[in-house]
């Protein structure tokens, strides 16, 4: 029964993790449409666009080398695998152990190392340019985001995502509720910068100098680009789930009803990014350091507070 | 102010037409002195162009003087000996477009221009061939550590084609070289035996978001070589059409700025409202650009008072709501964060540059047509000019909402108080042997158009002079020490024409 109950879990995990994501962009765009007036793009318009590019032939420059078609498919490879040690709704995550927080950063470290190789491999000017920014900004995010974890680790005492995100993380609200706002502030600039979004990078330019993440994935088209797609909508769905769960730490007991209220956070936090790129301008590229720096400081010391 | 300079040449208002033989001739260092003086004293060179004699090969140089200040005109031409003259460029920085076109256009070379490369790629001509398209030297700064990044003539975007060469350190821009010329079309050349039933047409789409300037300018010069006497009506009518016809474009504009820097609610407001603003001007003529609306002799629409009211309320209700969408922009700090110090230009480069329109009122530079070479309705009314003094985005932004809330106040008192009678002369056929100039401050700046007619009264050269023509070096110095990235918004700011500059 509980080996059963065990491949259920798992399927349902996988499905989640496979369906869902999209619509969370669907959601955002949704946000922004009512925001400015608009009817907006049908809530599945990301599933048309990843299935329209899935269909489609590829073209690949005779100048790239197998380094440009690998991006894609490391890029979304990881992302997956990175799903894997995520856990959804305080249920242990199908992959667990000690350390599986490092794994987790750096699998989209992984990606991320082979989307700017294949950028740079394009010899483009713009894509160069795109690759320079990407890894600047990056190093940037990364402290902040495991200063973040650190932080969950020293309330829970483990170094698993699974336990750090688990059933405990209800009562710790009570004691460690300053640390944890600051921590969730941090993550969610983390998520904004990670998932290009406004006031870091704008998804929505088609102005190449702007740009930052889609400038390097430019000259990828077809069902490359549409992994590309795919992937981008798994990461901000994984470390949106790491938010929701710091932010709405809902155990009843009732699993049902813990994924419902999950769920509903999720889309939560899709609509409150739609809002935020709804009321504010982009940053000036040059500042936006300076945004990830006052990341990395709001979890370094919400760290601090839970250290002594 | 009265330099010698201007008593070698011919004084001419604006939208005045003279007996060709009246623009004095003199030998080409007289008129390069009388230039170079003249531009001393707070002249500006509006135009300056060659043209073929009738009587054989020699190339004829043109220049138009514009003198803020008396809002005189001034013009003189000459016809330098030999295949070369010396450039004016070295002493005056606004000949260098123009030297570069003539050396284009006649295969007369301007000794010691500084930079003398194709403009345009006109299709072969006497005694030259056509140059490459888009094959031309670029500034190259050498080393380890500076790039090179070439944006178009293919942009993602819907947008005409330009390229666009940046020499960078990092994010830093150190030099942005801009070329055109990919929208060359031969308009002026196909100008010459006019006017034709399709003079109008070529003017009202030289630049497609300018058809009421071109063809206010156009209609302007026709009727001053004909001696046609426009009714007031008409003239407040034409007044009407053009400041429609910027706040389309200040509107659509402003909510471009507010695109570029990711700002969502004033983009799209601002984009609803610019279809507001067009529809005003379909509700005058049928069509949202204005064509067909200013014709030779007045206008081709009257509007009576039913529309006239309407037009006033709809300009008043969306006016409302463009005050609404803009002043979120103001009071949006993450958008004042982008707009302030960014692509500044300063007074000094204005003025050296000759900058025209709300890109040098920006600057501070108090230059504004309507008000110191006011023709038509504006020599009866008063438009305060607006400037704004820090010469960024910032200031270019204000600029234009300064102008759309003056635009719409002119409009309404216009239309509330129309003068009677027609609204259309019947226009002559233009005299023979005039020589004209016209000058229309268009939403982007000041238009100029410079005609002569043959002895048979039918155009034998006619010079188009887009304000972008002055403008676009005036964005490549705006990027100096910038970044990079901030290019998009910096070339937003100053919406420049490319059809309007390749002609």
């Amino acid at each position: 029964m509980g080996l059963l109950l065990g491949g259920l879990y798992l399927l349902l995990h996988v499905a989640v993790v496979a369906t869902l994501p999209p619509l969370l962009f669907g959601c955002i765009v949704k946000t922004k449409a009512l925001f400015a007036g608009r009817v907006g793009a049908p809530l599945l318009q990301p599933y048309y666009d990843i299935l329209k590019l899935l269909r489609k032939g590829s073209v690949f420059s005779r100048t790239t080398t197998w380094v440009f078609r690998a991006g894609p498919v490391v890029g979304l490879a990881t992302t997956l695998l990175a799903a894997l040690v995520v856990p959804l709704a305080g249920r242990n995550a199908p992959l667990s152990f000690a350390g599986d927080l490092i794994l987790f950063a750096y699998l989209f470290g992984l990606a991320r190392f082979f989307t700017i190789c294949a950028a740079l491999d394009t010899g483009s000017a713009f894509e160069g340019m795109g690759a320079a920014r990407e890894a600047t900004f990056s190093c940037l995010a990364e402290p902040a985001l495991f200063f973040g974890l650190f932080a969950l680790v020293r309330l829970s005492g483990s170094l698993s995502l699974s336990s750090m995100l688990g059933a405990g993380l209800a009562q710790e609200w009570a004691g460690a509720g300053a640390p944890l706002v600051l921590v969730v502030v941090s993550l969610f600039i983390v998520l904004l910068a990670e998932n290009c979004r406004i006031p870091v990078d704008d998804p929505n330019t088609h102005l190449e100098l702007t740009m930052i993440h889609e400038v390097m994935v430019l000259d990828h088209g077809g069902p490359a680009f549409g992994m590309i797609l795919y992937a981008a909508t798994v990461k901000l769905f994984l470390l949106g789930a790491v938010i929701v769960r710091i932010l709405c730490p809902v155990d009843t007991g009732n699993p049902l009803l813990d994924g419902a209220a999950f769920v509903v956070g999720l889309f939560a936090l899709a609509v409150a990014i739609g809002v935020v790129e709804s009321v504010m301008a982009r940053l000036r590229l040059v500042q936006v350091p300076s945004l990830l720096v006052a990341a990395c400081l709001l979890s370094a010391f919400g760290l601090t507070l839970l250290a002594g | 102010m009265n330099g010698a300079c201007f008593d070698r040449l011919a004084a001419l208002h604006n939208g005045q037409a003279v007996s060709r033989d009246r623009v004095p001739e003199l030998p080409f260092l007289d008129l390069r002195t009388a230039i170079l003086e003249g531009v001393e004293l707070g002249g500006r060179l509006a135009a300056f162009f060659g043209r073929k004699t009738a009587s054989g090969g020699a190339v004829e140089l043109v220049a138009v003087l514009a003198l803020d200040a008396e809002g005189q005109l001034y013009v003189g031409r000459a016809t330098p000996e030999g295949a070369s003259f010396p450039a004016l460029t070295p002493e005056c920085t606004q000949a260098h477009l123009f030297e570069r076109e003539i050396a284009e256009q006649f295969g007369l070379a301007p000794e010691g221009h500084p930079w003398l490369k194709p403009v345009r790629y006109p299709p072969a001509g006497e005694g030259r061939s056509m140059p490459s398209i888009g094959v031309a030297d670029f500034y190259r700064v050498a080393g380890e550590e500076p790039h090179e990044v070439a944006v178009g003539p293919v942009h993602a975007g819907v947008i005409e084609p330009g390229h666009f060469r940046f020499q960078c350190h990092g994010e830093n821009v150190f030099h942005l070289e801009i070329m055109l010329g990919y929208q060359h079309r031969g308009v002026e050349r196909a100008l010459v035996g006019g006017p034709t039933k399709r003079t109008l047409h070529y003017m009202e789409t030289l630049a497609g978001d300018t058809s009421i300037g071109h063809a206010l300018a156009h209609c302007m010069l026709v009727e001053a070589m004909s001696g046609t006497r426009v009714p007031a009506r008409a003239h407040a009518l034409r007044g009407v059409a053009l400041e429609l016809e910027r706040l389309a474009n200040h509107v659509g504009d402003l909510g471009a700025l507010a695109a570029d820097v990711g700002f969502l609610p004033t983009a799209a407001y601002c984009g609803r409202l610019r279809g507001d603003y067009l529809n005003a001007t379909a509700l005058l003529c049928g069509s949202r650009f204005g064509r067909g609306m200013v014709r030779p002799g007045g206008v081709g629409f009257d509007l009576d008072p039913a529309r006239a009211e309407t037009l006033v309320a709809r300009l008043d209700a969306a006016l409302r709501d463009t005050r609404t969408a803009v002043e979120l922009l103001w009071n949006s700090p993450s958008v004042q964060a982008r707009f302030e110090e960014t692509g500044t230009v300063s007074r000094e480069v204005a003025l050296e540059l000759g900058l025209v329109g709300p890109a040098a009122r920006a600057c501070g530079v108090e230059r504004d047509v309507r008000q110191t070479f006011p023709s038509g309705i504006y020599q009866f009314t008063q438009l305060p000019v607006a400037t704004a003094d820090s010469g960024d985005v910032f200031a270019r932004a204000q600029v234009r909402w300064l102008e759309i809330e003056r635009s719409v106040e002119f409009i309404r008192e216009q239309v509330q108080a129309l003068p009677a009678g027609a609204c259309r002369a019947q226009a002559g056929a233009p005299a023979a042997g005039r020589f004209g100039v016209s000058l229309v401050e268009g939403w982007r700046g000041e238009i100029c158009h410079v005609a002569t007619t043959d002895a048979s009264g039918r155009f034998s050269d006619y010079k188009v002079v887009d304000p972008s023509f002055h403008n676009w070096t005036g964005l490549a110095m705006a990027l100096r020490g910038q970044q990079i990235s901030d290019f998009p918004l910096c070339n937003k700011s100053f919406n420049l024409s490319y059809c309007g500059h390749d002609l």
